[in-house]
């Protein structure tokens, strides 16, 4: 039988505010354990929440960027379990009524079509703080440095059907959040954290098979394999005759598998019931017009601009706009050289793109700064240097020869190219002369030969001669 | 000396008559004679007050005095004060020394007043006699046999008996106008907001109120001048500018207009209070104003959704009581449901775990609706009853209780009993209006008391209403006899 | 509405409240007396009426986003706790989901 995976995501990332959702306690991460807290973090008895303005900003923007309704009046609720990490024993969390409401976004699938993945929506809630358990022998330690933190969930419908759709959309949803510099994306911080649910179902049935949820999962990669591993584990369980059950699973990344959670189950009666601490949150037209005016380009919008403004292929601007910090590098690139962008396109997404993969390292820690790539694609379009001498000054400059300045590399290493055509002519010659045997084959008609000859001619030159010129000089003195 | 009330006080000190030291020293001096009969305080700040007292009285020296400056006071035990115990009546807080003051202690500090001490109280205000306290109950100045009322039983004791000259309280349900009536004192439960909750343990969130307790209308007024107020840490306290209540408590209260809920004067009343509350309406009636019958028609279902949403809200408030960052912990936990379950099992009274019981349940999967929303919808009704009333008439006038101070022990194993004992106070919590219990005569030699309700931040109203009954009856000048 | 005292066991549990079982009885008895004291709630219809959350005169103010360093101290904090440790506050192992 042919099988359907239908995925659904929640996704929390951490907003980027400078102070806690409900307390003005900063939210640093990386802190000695328990002193980013403040009384409220702590919930002691008496404290009360106040609002952080920013927070909500920043819900409203994520909320227009995916085309959401946004609601005028929301309600902060309370959700009541029992765990050390929640100092209330409660988390105040958005429920009935979410800040944002419907939208959806578009990704690209590996045959190039486009497909739209229904945001059912996002709502503000609070951070838990964190169990440890290394540092006290038999006992768990609380440190609440993390608590009230504040976080948007972003829930998608179930349109999902593949776990490579499912990190395709994750990794749009991710670069769109660092575009609207809301969240920084940090997922080994856990600032960016996914729960997957997952159903399977024959192709073509309708109905939605029993899903299981998968919690807290921070990497791409564990993401896919969770995808991948759950969705296999289903099928066989139904295959074989047995029902799969409601339940929530914890990915393990060192056995590759999924595992049912411990908790009781009996006790996620969560209770929800309007926090009486904090009234509606009202959003008015006003604020969400002023958002909207200082709304960032988002990837879409730069992408059509790239295609238009450097006429780049729609492939390029898409690798290019992935994120944020990518398409600045290229747009400080672009600046810095001459109506050559779609040279600095293949730059940056290939040379500099294979180093950076190589090195694991991304964008932003790139050993080659955009300026100075410029400087080299200038280099090229001037004819100091060939594109193919072009790689060898890259080189250096990653291993950071010369300070990665480009023209102290071709100077010191005389890697100028050579346009003297008297010296070029005496290469030509001398070649012609040391190859009569493939002269004879040309002349008698292999006109292939052609580029063995223009091959011999840069070699003898160490590759600075100038291509056109040896083109040129060749085609002349070969038919003579 | 103890027998002079606020504003005497504020003049003592003002003409050098005596020194804050020595008015500190002697309601000090009484609490230690008093109070091992009357058990009002829950911790007394004897060293501290006498602290504040000498410098109170330097800066008095030094012209640098405001008029509360070195004016002992009590909080009730629910308000967090920096350094102090402050227990709310519970095992559960019985080793919590809180590390911060509550908004309301802040203000009471900057005035210049002085801690005498912490009252004792209902276990985190749930209660309407004061037996819930984990440190044993209050007695009644008026008779040690009877309660106090609750839940601020050991603020309104204190100040019957002439142990604080003023107190803090709050009011969830009727927590200070009880306690007022049943000890003969003047208590007023502030417009919801009005008083900062910041620093105040949560009972009941959308309910709870903090408010001044005195024997006259006029100490209310001074009192209520430093406590209410915007604070930006409470996100339900109102943005309202303060006037200054006690400017106009010598209005004259010709024409205004009087409403007698019919629905406050039927079966379950006392027919003495009955009574005496009659009277006290023609007392106002001769100082010019008007009465007038008036109905709320839900006001039989303000008790049962008051035990819906009250439990509710604590079933959530008192969650974070669960012996991991404070407070108590039960010995040598097993695992982590074993410290959660036996620390609250042994932290917590009968009557705040059958009200964290009933709260979960009507919160819980199934019953949200019927129970908690339901509850929530009266709750508007009951809302709309009041402000069709203020179309016609200004204030509301009731009795603030159906009886007088009931036995100690007489309603302690029927919580029914005991709820029924705030039908005409909780329905004002539920709307967030302000009200205020003056004391209205005695019934069996006990005080009983009137409630004036008015609408949203109409204290000064009711201030004035309840000086201008107090210029003209002596009921809040009686004193117990030496306890 | 009458509470059986598996009803209670369980609403006992999820407010982690241990109650032991010779009081059960005696907290259902209670606990179905309250909840037959609000029935009276039913005869009511309301199916037309907003409830009423809060006192509704107030909206939901915010505060600008500035962090401040908690003014509490550490020490001071986990001196009130019943355990602690390492700047941590202690309790039994929990069975770890994460």
């Amino acid at each position: 039988m042919q099988w359907e995976t239908v995925i659904g995501l929640e996704v929390h990332i951490q907003l980027l505010t400078q102070s806690k959702i409900f307390s003005s306690a900063p939210t640093r991460y990386g802190a000695e354990p328990n002193t980013q807290a403040n009384l409220i973090d702590l919930g002691m008895p008496g404290v009360l929440p106040v609002l952080n303005a920013e927070a909500v900003n920043m819900a409203i923007k994520f909320g227009l960027a995916v085309d959401a309704n946004i609601a005028p009046r929301s309600v902060f609720e309370r959700k009541n379990y029992f765990y050390p990490d929640l100092p209330k024993g409660y988390q105040i969390s958005q429920y009935q009524i979410p800040v944002v409401g419907n939208g959806h976004i578009d990704i690209q699938l590996e045959d190039g079509e486009v497909k739209r993945i229904g945001i059912t929506r996002a709502h503000l809630e609070e951070d838990a703080g964190k169990s440890l358990h290394e540092d006290i022998a038999d006992k768990s330690g609380i440190d609440l440095n993390r608590a009230g933190t504040p976080l948007l969930e972003i829930v998608s419908e179930p349109d999902l059907r593949s776990a490579k759709e499912a990190i395709a959309y994750l990794k749009v949803l991710h670069a769109l959040v660092r575009y609207l510099d809301i969240c920084d994306g940090n997922m080994q911080e856990g600032s960016f954290r996914c729960d997957a649910n997952i159903s399977v179902r024959p192709q073509g049935q309708t109905e939605l098979g029993t899903r299981t949820e998968i919690k807290n999962m921070n990497s791409f990669r564990y993401i896919e394999r969770a995808i991948n591993y759950e969705a296999d584990r289903q099928i066989a369980l139904i295959e074989s005759g047995k029902q799969v059950q409601q339940q929530t699973r914890l990915y393990d990344p060192s056995n590759n598998e999924t595992r049912p959670m411990r908790t009781k189950e009996e006790a996620n009666d969560y209770r929800y019931f309007p926090d009486p601490d904090l009234l509606p949150l009202t959003v008015t037209q006003d604020q969400i017009d002023t958002i909207r005016a200082v709304l960032p380009e988002l990837p879409k919008q730069k992408r059509q601009r790239f295609q238009e403004q450097y006429q780049l292929p729609e492939y390029d601007a898409r690798v290019l706009t992935a994120t944020r910090e990518l398409a600045e590098y290229f747009e400080t690139a672009v600046k810095h050289t001459q109506g050559t962008p779609k040279l600095v396109a293949n730059w940056v997404m290939g040379d500099l793109a294979s180093a950076l993969n190589k090195a694991a390292l991304d964008i932003t820690q790139s050993p080659v700064s955009a300026e100075q790539l410029a400087s080299l694609i200038t280099r090229i379009s001037d004819n100091t240097i060939s594109g193919k001498i072009a790689k060898t000054v890259f080189e250096a400059m990653w291993a950071g020869e010369d300070n990665a300045d480009p023209d102290a590399i071709i100077a010191n290493r005389g890697l100028q190219q050579v346009t003297d055509s008297s010296t070029i002519e005496a290469i030509v010659d001398e070649v012609i002369a040391n190859n009569p045997t493939q002269l004879e084959q040309y002349r008698s008609g292999k006109d292939k030969l052609f580029g063995y000859f223009v091959g011999q001619v840069m070699k003898a030159s160490q590759g600075k001669a100038n291509p056109q010129q040896v083109n040129e000089l060749l085609q002349a003195k070969l038919k003579a | 000396m103890h027998n002079k009330t606020l504003t005497e006080l504020t003049q003592c000190l003002a003409n050098k008559d005596c020194s804050s030291e020595e008015l500190t020293q002697v309601f000090i001096d009484r609490i230690k004679l008093l109070d091992p009969s009357l058990n009002s305080f829950i911790t007394i700040n004897e060293e501290q007050a006498l602290l504040a007292a000498r410098e109170a009285d330097q800066l008095r020296a030094a012209g640098k005095a405001k008029p509360l400056t070195g004016v002992p006071l009590a909080h009730k035990d629910i308000f967090c004060t920096k350094g102090i115990k402050t227990s709310c009546g519970s095992k559960m807080l019985d080793n919590f020394i809180a590390p911060y003051n509550a908004t309301v202690v802040n203000k009471c500090n900057a005035a210049g007043m002085i801690l005498l001490g912490k009252t004792n109280m209902d276990e985190f205000a749930m209660g309407s006699s004061n037996e819930t306290s984990y440190y044993g109950y209050v007695r009644n100045p008026w008779d040690q046999a009877c309660v106090p009322g609750g839940s601020s039983g050991g603020s309104a004791a204190a100040v019957a008996a002439g142990m604080t000259p003023a107190a803090t309280g709050t009011d969830t349900g009727g927590s200070i106008r009880q306690p007022a009536a049943f000890c003969g004192i003047t208590g007023l439960k502030p417009t919801y907001g009005r008083v900062s909750r910041y620093g105040m343990v949560a009972f009941a969130s959308s309910l709870d109120q903090g408010g001044p307790m005195a024997r006259t209308a006029e100490d209310v007024a001074l009192l209520l001048n430093v406590m209410a107020g915007f604070d930006e840490q409470d996100s339900t306290s109102l943005d309202a500018p303060v006037p200054d209540h006690t400017a106009t408590l010598n209005d004259s209260i010709a024409g205004l207009r009087i409403g007698i809920p019919q629905e406050y004067f039927r079966e379950g009343l006392n027919p003495e209070v009955e009574a005496a509350i009659i009277k006290a309406s023609q007392a106002l009636e001769k100082l010019g104003a008007e009465i007038h019958e008036v109905s709320l028609p839900h006001t039989h279902l303000s008790a049962p959704t008051y035990y819906i949403i009250a439990p509710a809200e604590c079933s959530s408030n008192l969650a974070r009581f669960d012996g991991v960052r404070y407070g108590y912990r039960c010995d040598a936990p097993k695992d982590l449901d074993d410290l959660y379950m036996r620390s609250r099992d042994e932290g917590f009274g009968d009557e705040v775990k059958r009200r964290i019981l009933i709260g979960t349940y009507a919160l819980s999967a199934g019953y949200y609706d019927a129970y908690y929303l339901k509850a929530q919808k009266i709750r508007r009704l009951i809302n709309d009853d009041f402000q069709q009333a203020f179309t016609k008439v200004d204030v509301l006038l009731s009795p603030t209780t159906p009886e007088p101070a009931f036995k100690i022990g007489e309603k302690v194993n029927d919580p029914i009993k005991m709820y029924l004992n705030d039908i005409y106070t909780i329905a004002v919590n539920l709307a967030g209006l302000p009200a205020i219990s003056v004391p209205a005569g005695f019934v069996n030699d006990l005080p009983i008391g009137m409630q004036l309700i008015g609408n949203h931040l109409q204290e000064a109203k009711l201030l004035n209403i309840a000086h201008q009954y107090q210029q003209v009856t002596d009921w809040h000048q009686r004193q117990p006899e030496e306890v | 509405m009458e509470l059986t005292a598996t009803d209670v066991s369980k609403i006992a549990y999820l407010a982690r409240l241990a109650i032991q079982e010779d009081n059960i009885p005696q907290y259902a008895d209670n606990l179905s007396k309250i909840l037959e004291f609000v029935t009276q709630l039913n005869s009511v219809d309301t199916d037309a009426v907003e409830p009423m959350f809060h006192s509704g005169h107030i909206e939901l103010r915010q505060r600008a986003d500035e962090a401040k360093q908690p003014s509490n101290s550490r020490d001071k904090i986990l001196a009130l706790a019943p355990d602690a440790a390492a700047g941590l506050f202690v309790v039994p192992q929990v069975i770890e989901d994460k």
